[in-house]
């Protein structure tokens, strides 16, 4: 008898050759340090994935893995790291002694015995393949099954959809409790703060006439580098460049009081 | 090559998605690590829908699809309202409960 689906070498080949890539992108989710990172290795198993669906005979569900996923949650993603910045929870150091061992062992085992369970798992009869089902097109067929068998809980995840996006706008939405200060009031707060040292503001970065960029903290007077001149984000990530190879050689930077 | 082979990585992909929501401490990095088990499980979906020859499996993997755009809706805007109360998005931070 005739195998009722063979798979043509090009899918094979396709197969393992993104297979393992979409593996490594998904290691390297874990691995890499920086969110963003991350978010474009994800956009990468998404796109991956989206060619196994259309090689899958699941034409639309490709279409609109792409534009579902990497098109619009990823780039939802990309918003909120925009809005929330780069901060040390980036870090990959362990905070929970011990975690890491154990989330590993579990993800083996766990793994393994995913592996094995389908390994040996049967579904006694053969592939049937989606040539018939596609026979009047994927999308019509889709259509055919969204509108008769799964027309309810079609509308409940449209009511779903539409409480999410309620809920969304009523958590992110942010009302004011106490009115904003004015110029006048911040600057009457900076005076009456216990220390001076801020009150006609923050200095600014660069080191004068050799490298005033934003990453450069401001030397003071006694040829330190003051950190309050800089963006505690870019401090955060490690941008900051050291402002000591500025400075100018022949300057004396021993405070000398003149009597 | 057989089908099970897209099982095989489906199943792969999901665990390296939990293991990243476990070990990972940015929200957003946990989030995506969820998103990554959503999309292995439509993996596994549609090679059943294959394998059966009918599109219920499709189906059921557009509906995961539209659960995982409301999930990363909400998600996030929990994620921005914590962090503007709390100026991090550390999930160890958020552990008020615990003291």
């Amino acid at each position: 008898m005739e195998p009722l689906l063979t798979i043509q070498t090009p899918e094979t080949v396709l197969f393992w050759f993104l297979a393992p890539l979409s593996v490594l992108a998904s290691l390297g989710m874990l691995l890499v340090k920086k969110a963003v990172h991350s978010a474009l290795l994800l956009a990468w198993v998404m796109v991956t994935l989206a060619i196994f669906y259309i090689a899958q005979g699941a034409l639309f569900l490709g279409i609109v893995q792409v534009v579902v996923y990497t098109g619009a949650v990823m780039m939802l993603f990309l918003f909120i790291l925009m809005l929330v910045g780069v901060d040390s929870s980036d870090s990959l150091t362990e905070t929970i002694t011990g975690l890491r061992p154990i989330a590993i062992t579990a993800a083996v085992g766990f793994g393994g015995l995913m592996v094995s369970l389908l390994g040996r798992a049967t579904l006694g009869r053969e592939p049937v393949g989606l040539d018939a089902a596609n026979g009047p097109g994927n999308v019509q067929g889709l259509a055919a099954l969204l509108f008769s068998k799964y027309v309810w809980p079609f509308e409940v995840i449209s009511a779903l959809l539409i409480t999410a996006a309620v809920g969304a706008m009523v958590l992110a939405h942010h009302q004011r409790t106490t009115p904003r200060p004015t110029q006048r009031e911040q600057s009457v707060n900076r005076f009456r703060s216990d220390s001076l040292a801020g009150a006609a503001g923050l200095p600014g970065p660069g080191v004068f006439a050799r490298h005033n960029a934003v990453d450069v903290p401001a030397l003071l007077p006694d040829g330190t580098p003051a950190p309050s001149s800089i963006s505690a984000t870019l401090k955060a990530r490690g941008d900051v460049i050291d402002s000591a190879q500025f400075q100018l050689d022949n300057v004396d930077t021993s405070v000398v009081e003149e009597k | 090559m057989s089908l099970d082979n897209y099982l095989y990585l489906s199943a792969i992909l999901f665990t390296i998605g939990a293991v990243g929501v476990v070990v990972r401490r940015n929200a957003i990095v946990v989030f995506m690590c969820i998103e990554l088990m959503l999309n292995a499980a439509n993996l596994s979906l549609v090679t059943f829908s294959r394998i059966n020859g009918t599109l219920d499996g499709q189906v059921v993997a557009f509906f995961t699809m539209v659960v995982a755009a409301c999930e990363v809706v909400v998600g996030l805007a929990i994620i921005v309202t914590i962090y503007r109360s709390r100026r991090s998005a550390s999930i160890d931070d958020a552990s008020l409960l615990k003291r």
